[in-house]
Order: C-alpha cells, then sequence, then structure tokens
C-alpha cells in the first residue's frame, strides 16, 4: 500500500497539501535565517545560517522536486553531489578556521 | 565537402547552412566545436606569438605595456574558456562517445544543440569585451580581486562570457553523463567502455559539479564592480582570498577537464597501434575516477604564497602528491602497453608519443610546485608559465592533434599525407621543449610572471624561447595544411584504416546520419584486436 502510494507521488507528485505545508515550513526557515542574522553568536551564525539553508534545499529537492519519490541511482548521485559540496566548503573554512 | 564525404546516407549529406546551425547530429555538433575551437585556437596562438615576439629583447619592442596586459589576458581567456576546455570533450567527444556506445545520438540532442550555441553566444560576448567599454580586461585570466574589481577595464563583459561558457560546458558534461548510463548498447557493460567514454565521464562529472562555482564566483566580481558589495573588501569585513577559493575550487579541476579527456584519447590510441590489449584497463579507468576526485580537492596549491593558514598550505600540498598517483598509473600503464608490442609507427602515435613525453615533463614540474617549500621559490615565476604550457599545450594540445590524426579520416573519409603529418608532431615536439623549457631554468632563477620587461640576464632565455616559438608555429602550419589538403582531396579510406576494435570502425568512413543500421551487440572489450584487422 506504502508502495503504490509512493508510486502514485512519483507520477502526479506530492498533494497540494503537502506542498503548501512545505511551503509554509520554508518561509519559517527563512524567517529563523534572518532572525539569527540580528542576533551575535560569533562563529555559530555561519553554522546557523547554513544549517538552515541546507534544510530548506532538503526540503525543495525532496519535495518539490521530487528526488523522494526517485530511484536510488538518483538519491546516491544528489548525495555525492552535496557530499562534494560539503567538502568544497570545509575545506575553505578548514583554511580559515586556522589562519 | 568532397565526393566521398557528402555520398548519401553519410551525415554529410543534408547542405545548406541551416542543416549545421540548427543540427541535432552529434557529429556535426561535433565538427561545429572543432572549427570554433581551431579558428579560437589560431586566435590564440597569433596572440601568444605577438606576446612571444614582444620579450625577445628588454624593453620596448613591438608593443605597449598595456597592450602586452591585455594580450595575455586574451591569451589566456580566448585559450581557456574558448579553446582548451571545450577542445577534446565538446568536439571528439560529441562526434565520437555515441558511437562507442553504439548509440544513435547523445542522450539530449536538443540540448546538445543548445549547449553549442551558448558556446557561440558566450564566444561572442568575449569578443564583445574586448571592443566595448574601457579597453580590453588586463587582469590575467584569473581576474584576481582586488585588481579585477577595480580597474576600468571591460572586465564585467568578460566575466559574464565566462559564466554563459560555463554553462554551456555544464549541460555538456550532464549530456555526457546521461548517454553513458542510458545509451550503451546491448553487451557494452562498464567493463567493455571505451577508456576515451571513462575519461569523457570523469570529466562530466567535474564539469557538472565544479563550472556552477566559477559562475556564481564570476557574478560575485560582477556584484562587486556594478553594486559595490563587498564581499572580497576586507575593509568591509570580506576576504580577498575567500576569490581565490572560489577561483580554484573550479579552475583547478578545470585543469582536469582539460587534460583527462586527452588521456582518454591516449589511452585509445596506443592499444590500437601497439596492437595489444591496454595494460590495466581497470586501472586506467579508475585512475580517471580518481583523478577527477581527488584533484577536486588540491585546489589551495594555487595559493600557497596567498597568506591562507600554514595548515592548509600542508595539507593542499599533501593532497597534491596523492593526484600525481593515478596520473602516473596511466603514464606507466600506456608505456606498459607498447612495452613488446608490434608497434606501428603512424601518426596518430606519434603524437600520443608526443603527449606521453610533454605530459610528463609538465607533470613531473608539477610536483616541484605542488611542494609547498619550493613553491615559495617558484611561485608565480615563469617556472608556472612552462609547467602550464608542457601539460596544456604538450598535453592536452597533442592529445587534440592526436584525435584530429586518429579520428578525421572516419569523419572525412580520406586520408592525409602520414609522412607529412609525422614529420609535423617531430617539429611540434622539438618546438615545444624549445619554446617552454627555457621558461623552467627562467623561473628558477627568478623571471617573474607577467612581467613586460626584464633584467638583461634573462635576456638569451627569452630569445631561446621565442625562436621555439616559431618552431611551434611553423609545425602547426605544416599540420594544419596536411589536414586540410589531405581531407579534402586525399585517397578515400575504409571503414577501418588503422585495424581498431572500438564500434566506430564498424562503420562506413563517413558514418551514415543515423550511425549503426541496426543497434549493435557488443560481446568484447574494445582492445580485443583477435580477427579485427586494418583495411588494405
Amino acid at each position: 500500500m506504502t508502495h503504490d502510494t509512493t508510486r502514485e507521488n512519483a507520477r502526479h507528485g506530492p498533494s497540494y497539501g503537502t506542498l503548501t505545508a512545505i511551503w509554509c515550513g520554508l518561509l519559517v526557515l527563512t524567517v529563523v535565517t534572518v532572525g539569527v542574522a540580528g542576533v551575535d553568536l560569533g562563529f555559530w551564525n555561519v553554522v546557523v545560517a547554513m544549517a538552515v539553508a541546507t534544510a530548506k534545499a532538503a526540503l525543495v529537492v525532496l519535495v518539490f522536486m521530487h528526488l523522494k519519490y526517485e530511484n536510488w541511482v538518483f538519491k546516491g548521485f544528489v548525495l555525492m553531489t552535496f557530499a562534494i559540496l560539503a567538502i568544497f566548503i570545509g575545506f575553505t573554512f578548514f583554511d580559515t578556521a586556522y589562519r | 565537402m568532397n565526393d566521398a564525404s557528402a555520398a548519401p546516407g553519410s551525415f554529410w549529406a543534408a547542405r545548406g547552412l541551416a542543416s549545421w546551425l540548427f543540427t541535432t547530429d552529434h557529429k556535426r555538433i561535433g565538427l561545429l566545436y572543432l572549427w570554433c575551437v581551431l579558428g579560437f585556437f589560431i586566435v590564440g596562438v597569433v596572440l601568444g606569438l605577438l606576446i612571444r615576439l614582444e620579450l625577445i629583447a628588454p624593453g620596448p619592442t613591438i608593443m605597449g605595456a598595456q597592450t602586452y596586459n591585455a594580450m595575455f589576458t586574451l591569451h589566456g581567456v580566448i585559450m581557456i574558456f574558448l579553446v582548451v576546455i571545450p577542445s577534446i570533450p565538446a568536439s571528439f567527444g560529441n562526434i565520437i562517445l555515441p558511437l562507442h556506445l553504439g548509440a544513435e545520438d547523445v542522450a539530449f540532442p536538443r540540448l546538445n544543440m543548445f549547449s553549442w550555441w551558448l558556446y557561440a553566444l558566450g564566444a561572442a560576448t568575449a569578443l564583445a569585451a574586448l571592443f566595448t567599454g574601457d579597453g580590453p580586461p588586463d587582469t590575467g585570466w584569473t581576474f584576481y580581486v582586488p585588481f579585477s574589481a577595480v580597474t576600468s577595464t571591460n572586465v564585467s563583459v568578460a566575466v559574464a562570457a565566462v559564466f554563459i561558457l560555463g554553462f554551456s560546458s555544464i549541460l555538456t558534461g550532464l549530456n555526457f553523463i546521461v548517454t553513458i548510463h542510458r545509451l550503451r548498447a546491448p553487451g557494452l557493460t562498464w567493463t567493455r567502455l571505451s577508456l576515451f567514454a571513462w575519461a569523457l565521464y570523469a570529466t562530466a562529472w567535474i564539469q557538472l559539479l565544479a563550472t556552477p562555482i566559477l559562475g556564481i564566483t564570476g557574478l560575485l566580481i560582477i556584484a562587486e564592480r556594478v553594486l559595490d558589495m563587498g564581499v572580497f573588501d576586507p575593509a568591509r569585513g570580506g576576504d580577498p582570498i575567500l576569490y581565490q577559493h572560489l577561483f580554484w575550487i573550479y579552475s583547478h579541476p578545470a585543469v582536469y577537464i582539460m587534460v583527462l579527456p586527452a588521456m582518454g584519447v591516449i589511452s585509445d590510441i596506443i592499444p590500437v597501434f601497439a596492437r595489444k590489449a591496454i595494460f590495466g584497463y581497470k586501472t586506467i579507468a579508475f585512475s580517471s575516477l580518481a583523478i577527477a576526485f581527488a584533484g577536486s580537492l588540491v585546489w589551495a596549491h594555487h595559493m600557497f604564497v596567498s597568506g591562507m593558514s600554514d595548515t592548509a598550505v600542508m595539507v593542499f600540498s599533501l593532497l597534491t602528491f596523492v593526484v600525481a598517483i593515478p596520473s602516473a598509473v596511466k603514464v606507466f600503464n600506456w608505456v606498459s602497453t607498447l612495452y613488446k608490442g608490434s608497434i606501428h609507427m603512424e601518426p596518430p602515435l606519434v603524437f600520443a608519443l608526443g603527449f606521453i613525453f610533454l605530459f610528463t615533463m609538465g607533470g613531473i614540474t608539477g610536483l616541484v610546485l605542488g611542494a609547498a617549500g619550493t613553491d615559495m621559490h617558484t611561485h608565480d615565476t615563469y617556472f608556472v608559465v612552462g609547467h602550464f604550457h608542457y601539460v596544456i599545450f604538450g598535453g592536452t594540445g597533442m592529445g587534440l592533434f592526436a584525435a584530429m590524426h586518429y579520428w578525421l579520416p572516419k569523419v572525412h573519409g580520406r586520408m592525409y599525407n602520414k609522412r607529412v603529418a609525422t614529420w609535423a608532431a617531430l617539429i611540434l615536439i622539438v618546438g615545444m621543449n624549445g619554446l617552454y623549457f627555457p621558461m623552467y631554468v627562467m623561473g628558477l632563477a627568478g623571471m617573474p610572471r607577467r612581467y613586460y620587461d626584464y633584467l638583461p640576464q634573462y635576456t638569451a632565455m627569452h630569445e631561446a624561447s621565442t625562436v621555439g616559438s616559431w618552431v611551434v608555429a611553423a609545425g602547426l602550419a605544416l599540420m594544419f595544411a596536411n589536414l586540410w589538403r589531405g581531407l579534402r582531396s586525399g585517397p578515400r579510406v575504409g571503414p577501418n584504416p588503422w585495424g581498431a576494435a572500438t564500434l566506430e570502425w564498424t562503420l562506413p568512413s563517413p558514418p551514415p546520419a543515423h550511425n549503426f543500421p541496426a543497434e549493435p551487440v557488443v560481446d568484447r572489450g574494445p582492445y580485443d584486436f583477435r580477427g579485427v584487422r586494418a583495411d588494405d
């Protein structure tokens, strides 16, 4: 039954209710980003901003772009892409952290 | 074209400009790329010759300092973004990849055409940067801040051109990844793929993942110039070293976009002319992926003297040495393939051997630059210029010329003069050493790169280098004239003039518009020469 629902979603995409809920979630996360930017957390400002941005990107990719309903090949490729991006960002920060 | 090329059913048969400009045939799109690349290559070579002529003696020779700055910037931008990056993947990748896979075309033919149009638009924008605004860019091809953010020359338009060209590259990479995954003929397993296809696959991932970072970095330069944002301005909390990180996160892997496809060409050529299966097929295939991955993690070796942290210097220096391993795996495997082979010294093999020698000269000196201690001495000297040109011109350039001599008889159905081609290759190999080896000597002696003038003690080496540039020009003229003449009116060739075992050689020369009349079924590897004979 779950399998059928997933298949159905893959064909037609998620329901309007789910899409609206995700959209609201993205708006809330945007408010969080703006709100946290006004608070001085030092180094953690960057961590929070990146974490929120990652969560937003994950919601968009998984639901709006239907990755949640695709097979493992696509999920693996996208995961690898984000892992490499994380390495790029990590190595760049690795310089500034020890400078 | 000639009558063999225009034979009924050949992909040359359709006539008219529109049949080329709006084609979705991968072979025609590949040729459009090849002609553009070669056209811009000639422009870049002329600029390079003028730069070398200016440097033949100290002081002003044939141009002023500002013109010189614009010339080496143009030489770099044209050669990197319009020639070297699209050279082999966009031209021979397009022409040959679907044939190697037994496919009718790439996965997204219209997207492929769009990629070429983006390339044409990017090239037109790059040319517009020369003739509009307040003079051509004078930053060098690296567009380093803070200078690129403040110079009055036309940097914004040039960066916009790079942005557009980047999209062309991304879309080509995406197309190739999907093509290799989805369009392989029945029986064509991953370990039966040609090593050229493996190299294109590794390259395509770099194109897809690294190029967007260059695009964003370029937009940030425009934002600095137009909106005065301060992302790279330390006075406003920005970081100029961040620019160098962002630029090299793309531009070092870009070196592998440039050289990996050439390595794929060499891996395909050497077994054919050694009449022997490639030594270590899987290690060569996986070394392409290893180079793509490890090569993406070494970018900051361009920044050892930039003021970044010492810890980062040590880590990136170590990682740079790691990437030498898969590169050396390829070189040793090529040489091992030749060992006890039945060697046929045909022109593609001569170019391939030139590649191995020149690439090795460039690769080994790369380790001098990758070691943080010696890099302090050689950074921003002519040693870097020599290293880069040995790898890119001696490597990718010779790889492209090898590909042209190997595959253009298939594309045109006619053969060039092999004796002249061999002489051209030898002249090029001698000329490149004459042109670039003195740069190593000058660099070690402290001659800085990009300088308009120099101290008298460097004169002899500059003279030698300039004379080398003339030898290279002679070799190029001979090679192009021979190819032009041969491919227009040379003797006709059959399907398999070299006796190669990959799928394109089962088709007539030139291939039909729709490639394979029936979908091929593959039951052997690409370097299994049993029962394969060259045409008489």
